[in-house]
């Protein structure tokens, strides 16, 4: 198939980055989205000129290293990671618009990738619990209901890409970090930090420049791992019920 | 935000019923506002429940506005100032699943402030009285409603009031704790409902007035 890509070129951070157009005759409508940034990179770098660069590591959908902005939808027109879409969800002739994550905390680093560190230090502000280390203690001494489990398990998926915050109009981080929360304060393990995590880690959030949460629900539309939008209405919870408590 | 913007709607509620009183004719509604303003007598001054209820809405509406504001400054730092439309495809420019309710939170917040100087200035100081002024609440309701622009003005307000409600309602829910994935259907249906009920029931009193059904 016959594709027109319009791509951000942007050569460094400082570069103020433009949309270049480019022609692609041979796309085989089997390969992924990455497969075929792969293809036009080999024909630039044939003609000497520069790939466009763009994050990725496991291309199965598990790291959340990729993730550009196609056709203006965090990760395109499937609900999935950008290295999961495939050709195929295009047609013959289309023309397809590829930008990088776009909000203040996300820095672009050069054309396709943003620098996502800002997310790693929520994490780090309170995303964590504190256990003895030593010989791992039984599998099921820690009794947990299936529902529960079940519950800390899908907001565990989040593998950080940050769709949520290239689709929000807010530019906002909540449904990242709301699936933090809800993954851990669902857990016996998580209680003795619950307060104190929601508190760390909405300002840390706040602090590194994500816009505030509006209830729109783009976030939870184009998360490749379905995380729901009630998590971050458990974080309202949990952050109402620890300011009241003040026991931060 | 969603606790001032509840008290809001409580508000709105009430004063909803008491507009549908005009039906009643000249004496009932006249009587209602009379009944307002020595309610709670004589435990409180003439007045007095009217002004406690005044400083409780003037503050809701006060924070709720510093409060959109603080967001809305927030989103255009994170955003270079362009929101949704930060992206150069103008591709999906709507979302992917956003309610154009979502869409009219900010200028439409700005519209309804408007609306309510206007408003005050209209029936309750009746510095503005398209139509004539009068003592009596039922004749400024009458008179002012019998001019095509001001019920126009009016619908403009309410249909404001509508959409702000739709996304507003279901957003408080959210904000407060209490959505549920299971329950997340239920709550924007009532959020519309509400919306709708809300709207409609401003609406009727000046479309009654203006199609003769009153007065
Ligand atoms: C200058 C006036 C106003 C502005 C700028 C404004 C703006 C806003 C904004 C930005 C939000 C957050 C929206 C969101 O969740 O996306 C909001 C929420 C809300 N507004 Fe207003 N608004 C104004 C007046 C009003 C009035 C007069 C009412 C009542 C009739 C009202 C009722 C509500 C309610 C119930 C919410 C939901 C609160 C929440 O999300 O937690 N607002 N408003
Ligand atoms: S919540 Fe979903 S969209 Fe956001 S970072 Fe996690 S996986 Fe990506
Ligand atoms: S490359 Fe790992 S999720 Fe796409």
């Amino acid at each position: 198939m016959r594709i027109t890509l319009r791509v951000w070129r942007q050569k460094s951070r400082d570069d103020e980055g433009r949309m270049v157009t480019y022609e692609l005759d041979d796309v085989n409508e089997n390969m992924s989205f990455l497969e075929m940034l792969d293809v036009l990179n080999e024909k630039l770098t044939l003609q000497g000129e520069d790939p466009i660069a763009f994050d990725h590591d496991c291309r199965e959908g598990i790291c959340g290293a990729c993730g550009v902005v196609i056709n203006g939808v965090a990760h395109g027109p499937e609900v999935t990671t950008t290295c999961q879409l495939h050709m195929r969800s295009f047609k013959d002739g289309d023309v397809i618009e590829v930008e990088p994550w776009r909000a203040k905390a996300f820095p672009v680093i050069k054309d396709l990738v943003v620098d996502r560190s800002a997310f790693d230090r929520i994490i780090q502000a309170g995303g964590y619990i504190s256990a003895p280390t030593g010989t791992a203690p039984d599998a099921h001494s820690v009794p947990v209901p299936k529902a529960d489990a079940d519950r800390a398990f899908d907001a565990a998926t989040c593998i950080g890409c940050g769709a949520c915050v290239a689709a929000c109009p807010n530019a906002s981080a909540m449904l990242f970090t709301a699936a933090k929360i809800t993954h851990l304060g669902m857990l016996p393990q998580g209680q003795p930090e619950r307060a104190s995590r929601v508190v760390k880690m909405v300002n840390q959030h706040d602090e590194e420049g994500f816009g505030g949460c509006t209830n729109i629900g783009e976030c939870a539309a184009v998360c490749p791992k379905g995380i729901p939008l009630d998590t971050i209405s458990q974080l309202n919870n949990d952050l109402l019920s620890a300011l009241a408590s003040g026991k931060l | 935000m969603a606790i001032t913007g509840a008290i809001l709607v409580l508000f709105l509620i009430a004063h909803m019923y008491g507009n549908l009183m005009i039906f009643g004719g000249q004496e009932a509604f006249d009587e209602y506002s009379h009944h307002l303003r020595v309610l709670g007598a004589p435990m409180l001054p003439t007045n007095g429940f009217l002004w406690i209820m005044r400083v409780v809405l003037l503050a809701s509406v006060l924070i709720h506005m510093y409060a959109a504001f603080t967001l809305w400054n927030r989103a255009r730092q994170a955003t270079a100032g362009k929101g949704s439309r930060r992206y150069h495809s103008k591709k999906n420019r709507t979302g992917v699943q956003r309610t154009y309710a979502s869409f009219t939170m900010r200028w439409g917040g700005v519209v309804i402030a408007l609306f309510v100087l206007y408003h005050l200035l209209h029936l309750t100081t009746n510095h503005i009285a398209p139509g004539g002024a009068s003592d009596s609440p039922y004749e400024r309701v009458v008179n002012g409603f019998q001019i095509w622009w001001v019920v126009l003005t009016y619908f403009i307000s309410m249909l404001a009031v509508g959409f702000h409600l739709r996304h507003g309602l279901w957003s408080a829910v959210q904000t407060l704790g209490k959505n549920k994935a299971r329950r997340q259907r239920a709550i924007n249906a009532v959020a519309t409902a509400v919306a709708v009920a809300i709207t409609v029931g401003f609406l009727i009193p000046p479309f009654s007035v203006l199609f003769g059904l009153v007065g």
